[in-house]
């Protein structure tokens, strides 16, 4: 249980880092809408999961917020990238790209390169 | 780091908790409604479009939940929920909260005080660098601390196994600073005293062993601090000073460091003076006599790598030889080490000896506090067994409840030690500046340190534990569902319950601890009313040291006559003796004495040891001590007509066989003078109260003068208004002598010191002890009483009498009390047999011993019960009834 919610935690981390990274300072709603329209159903159901996320991510200084007016004139917290969270950015995804390329491989092997 | 920084900023969030609730509402708030909108763009009715905007937002309560856990830490976050939550719950019920901090405040205070004491004068090390490696020599099988001025030569530069050895002897001196002539407490010290202890002067310079050219070839002084800074005012030109010493020009040299005052760790010398100048502080010099004992301590620090055991061979190999070179001055001449701060065994181990028990009593006691608090703990987790089973109904962990619980003892344990601390702290800084005898410079520094506030922490905490562990198994067996059905179960238990033994065993032990302090009064109250061999009531010391004025050798018995003759001259006063020292005084002496057939005058061939006292013909008369047969002295037995003594009865019996074989003969002292026994006087009390018959003999202070003055003077006249008198008759024949008067009675506090203390502190124990018992009998009838008030009041419907009702209330409480006094009394009486080494005459077969513990059980009983019994008589059945 723990763990699941770890993954999923360090994953969505690294999406909202993304997400920041690509369009700028956004509110809650308007980094859940990006990752839903990019990961499809990851995010469909429990988009509050994102706020602890946030709050981590925010307490790691890796974003920072303000109070701001979203489209429809309401007051709306934006969230952007700091320094240090362009750093980490960075690191987790050349990490991510690293292990994703390590298990790519790992399935492609067949069973003869491995003997 | 990035842990750290989220650990900072959650306790920063520990205080911006409300806002921070308040953010995230706001924006799941926000969150929902564009979700809603954009439902709306897409075409859905607008109920439609919010319920689809929660559904995906997910469980908000859930995520509130993760939120907080993200932001906060749970633990802390809990733990002062709890605390608030305790506080609410303990102001709501005031009497039970004072009770019981209190009752741990009072439990705490006594540990932490004797405990205090106790660090001061045994934990402690010594206040001179590496104390550790300390050590005192002790000779012979009796571990005598005192060594001879030659033998301490010897035994200092022949050792292989300490650095140095140092040594000091202790005396009252006359210092005269210019203004009035005062006495003061003087160390004679070794050269090497303060190089070997390693200390450095506060002020100007301290001895070294160069000084040391002979006999009084150093006239000078170092002060102790306090003396610098009590009589001095902290003048830095005080060093340079010329004073007199017994009339001798001294300079002062230097000013010890603070905080030193010997190695003693109870006695507060004034200053120090070189040993070599021994003649002009006390009157005589010792420097070459090898059979003269004055050295009052000798020690070192231990070579490095060097064992004790090391050391004492190396040391009693040299005493092999010493007795081998001085037969005669030397004997017995084996070693031990101990540490000096107590005077090894000597004091050390009565001293540690008494400190243990009553450390081990108010251990007692805190189990005592400790069991009351947890009955009364159990009784109130009973009570709130509603509470609890709700809680738990609702879904709270057990373990969540047991926490609230535990939270509120060590919240209650921590309120109760810090009072207790703090009450103690109180008293023992009275304690601190307390002088016990006026007329020594004993001083119990027992102020409080970090060790002492350490362990009263420990104790409080670990008895909050202790008392708050005792209602878990009740919490933990709670069955919401029955409770919350039938309401609070009002199980009449016929079982003897672990609470009721706990009880018991606080009422058996506050019987134990009335039983000691009974005996320790009765034997006190006794004591002073006993035979001394002398009645100190109606009489008054007056004493002083003639050399102090500087008289010398035949001027010293003329000028003691001229005193005694002017005192007696004082309307009022029916007898002056003198007496030298005074009986029952802490410096007795002794001396060798021989039969009349011995030849060889070696210390081994003596016939007893016996204390010695130097009279005036009038001292038996003024001391009130009867002589039982023959004359006392007169006047013409000076130191031309033969030596005569006279002895007491049990001197008579060990060296003559009986009293009329003594009558009339002689025996020999160690100096070889034969001595006639002319009379024959009682029996008394010399060193301590407790001591069996002792031989002890009378001398004529013409025929052994000694410069120490003790003058009794008997007289009907209040002390008060005689002691001027006398003053100024002594000032009238030499307005240099520093006198120091007293009644008798008064200096009787010394002998009676002990006994005295043991008292007290039983007795604040035994109170202690009776009022943590009450409030556990309280506790227990009362909470008895109302739990079963509704079975009372039927029991009243039906026709039960007072009695009846009464027995069926707090029938349990008397049979405990009943129980608890017995087997109390019984291991009181076992336990008291070791106070007689204390108090004097304290015996348990003693029929008021008996009665009065019983009779305060008894007492103890009615008070505790009286409110409960109250309450379950003024019951009413109907309204009672109605009630429910």
């Amino acid at each position: 249980m723990k763990q699941k919610t770890d993954v999923l935690q360090g994953t969505l981390a690294l999406m909202v880092l993304k997400t920041l990274d690509v369009l700028g300072p956004l509110h809650g709603y308007g980094i859940a809408r990006r990752i839903e329209q990019i990961s499809g159903d990851l995010l469909a159901v429990n988009q509050g999961t994102l706020y602890p996320v946030l709050l981590k991510l925010e307490q790691e200084g890796a974003v920072a917020s303000d109070w701001g007016a979203s489209q429809n004139n309401r007051r709306a917290r934006f969230y952007r990238l700091t320094r240090e969270g362009r750093k980490q950015l960075q690191v987790e995804t050349q990490d991510w790209e690293q292990t994703a390329a390590i298990i790519g491989r790992f399935f492609e092997a067949k069973a003869e390169d491995l003997s | 780091m990035k842990f750290l920084r989220r650990f900072f900023t959650r306790l920063r969030n520990l205080a911006t908790r409300r806002t921070d609730d308040e953010r995230l509402r706001e924006e799941i708030e926000e969150h929902i409604a564009l979700q809603t909108a954009e439902n709306l763009r897409a075409g859905l009715s607008p109920v439609e479009a919010r319920r689809q905007a929660m559904l995906k937002f997910g469980g908000v309560e859930a995520i509130k939940e993760d939120y907080r856990a993200e932001r906060g830490l749970l633990f802390i976050e809990n733990l002062m929920r709890d605390v608030r939550f305790a506080l609410r719950v303990l102001r709501k019920s005031p009497g039970f909260t004072a009770v019981a901090v209190v009752t741990l405040a009072m439990a705490i205070g006594a540990n932490a005080t004797v405990f205090s004491v106790m660090n001061a004068l045994i934990l402690r090390p010594l206040n001179v660098p590496e104390a550790e490696r300390l050590y005192q020599l002790f000779r012979g099988k009796d571990k005598a601390g005192n060594q001879s001025f030659p033998d301490y030569l010897d035994l200092r530069d022949r050792n292989r196994s300490f650095d140095d050895l140092v040594g000091y002897g202790a005396t009252e001196a006359g210092l005269d600073t210019g203004a009035n002539p005062s006495s003061a407490w003087v160390l004679l010290v070794s050269g090497n005293y303060f190089d070997g202890l390693r200390l450095q002067p506060h002020l100007g310079r301290l001895f070294h062993p160069s000084d040391e050219q002979g006999a009084n070839s150093a006239p000078y002084i170092v002060l102790t601090h306090t003396y610098w800074h009590t009589h001095f005012h902290d003048d830095r030109g005080a060093v340079g000073r010329v004073v007199q010493v017994n009339k001798h020009p001294f300079t002062i040299v230097g000013v010890a460091p603070e905080g030193f005052h010997g190695t003693l760790v109870f006695f507060s010398p004034d200053f120090f003076v070189p040993i070599v100048n021994q003649e002009q502080v006390e009157g005589e010099n010792d420097l070459n006599e090898r059979g003269k004992r004055w050295i009052f301590s000798v020690m070192g620090h231990l070579k490095a790598g060097v064992t004790p055991a090391q050391a004492v061979a190396d040391l009693n190999s040299i005493g092999a030889v010493l007795e081998k070179s001085y037969p005669k001055d030397d004997n017995d001449m084996s070693f031990t080490l101990a540490r000096p701060s107590l005077y090894g065994d000597r004091l050390g181990a009565p001293m540690k000896a008494f400190l243990t028990g009553l450390m081990l009593l108010a251990g007692l006691i805190l189990l005592a506090a400790c069991t009351n608090l947890g009955n009364l703990f159990a009784a109130r987790a009973a009570d709130r067994s509603r509470e609890v089973a709700l809680r738990l109904a609702l879904g709270a962990g057990r373990l969540r409840i047991l926490l609230q619980l535990f939270t509120e003892a060590i919240l209650i344990a921590l309120m109760g030690g810090t009072v207790g601390v703090l009450g103690s702290a109180v008293l023992l800084r009275a304690l601190s500046v307390w002088q016990p005898f006026t007329r020594y410079p004993i001083h119990l520094q027992v102020n409080p340190d970090a060790n002492v506030y350490g362990v009263a922490l420990l104790l409080a905490l670990a008895s909050g534990l202790l008392f708050g562990a005792v209602p878990v198994r009740q919490v933990l067996r709670t069955d919401p569902y029955e409770i919350v059905k039938s309401g609070s179960l009002g199980r009449a238990g016929r079982r003897i319950t672990v609470r009721d033994l706990l009880l018991g065993v606080q009422i058996a032990i506050c019987a134990v601890l009335v039983t000691s302090s009974v005996v320790a009064v009765r034997g006190l109250v006794r004591s002073l009313h006993s035979n001394f061999g002398f009645e100190p009531r109606n009489a008054i010391l007056a004493d002083t040291d003639l050399r102090m004025a500087g008289y010398r050798d035949d001027q010293i018995p003329a000028m003691q006559k001229r005193m005694l003759e002017a005192v007696e001259a004082i309307a009022g006063v029916e007898s002056v003796g003198l007496v030298n020292p005074a009986p029952l005084y802490a410096g007795s002496v002794s001396g060798l004495v021989f039969t009349d057939k011995t030849a060889d005058l070696r210390p081994a061939n003596a016939a007893a040891e016996v204390f010695l006292y130097k009279i005036s013909p009038e001292y038996f008369h003024a001391a009130g001590t009867a002589l039982l047969s023959g004359r006392s002295f007169n006047w013409h037995d000076d130191k031309d007509a033969p030596r005569v003594a006279v002895v007491n009865t049990e001197f008579a019996r060990k060296i003559f066989g009986s009293v009329t074989d003594a009558m009339g003969g002689y025996f020999k002292r160690d100096d070889g003078t034969r001595v006639e026994v002319v009379g024959i006087a009682e029996e008394g009390k010399y060193h301590s109260l407790t001591e069996d018959p002792q031989p002890a003999m009378f001398l004529p202070f013409l025929q052994s003068p000694s410069s120490e003055t003790w003058m009794v003077v008997r007289s009907s006249r209040d002390s008060q208004q005689l002691a001027p008198a006398i003053r100024n008759t002594l000032g009238d024949l030499d307005s240099g002598l520093p006198v120091y008067i007293q009644a008798w009675t008064k200096e009787m506090d010394h002998p009676l010191f002990a006994a005295r203390m043991a008292t007290l502190s039983l007795g604040v124990l035994g109170v202690m002890g009776a009022m943590l018992s009450i409030t556990g009998v309280f506790g227990m009838a009362a909470y008895s009483v109302s739990k079963r008030l509704k079975e009372l009041g039927i029991r009243m419907a039906l026709g039960a009498q007072r009695k009846e009702v009464l027995q069926a209330a707090l029938g349990r409480a008397f049979q405990l009390l009943a129980f608890g006094s017995a087997a109390g009394l019984l291991l009181g009486i076992v336990t008291s047999r070791v106070l007689a080494f204390v108090v004097y005459q304290a015996t348990p077969r003693d029929p008021l011993v008996l009665g009065g513990v019983v009779f305060a059980m008894c007492l103890l009983g009615l008070l505790a019960t009286w409110i409960p019994a109250r309450r379950a008589l003024s019951i009413d059945p109907m309204r009672l009834l109605r009630e429910e």
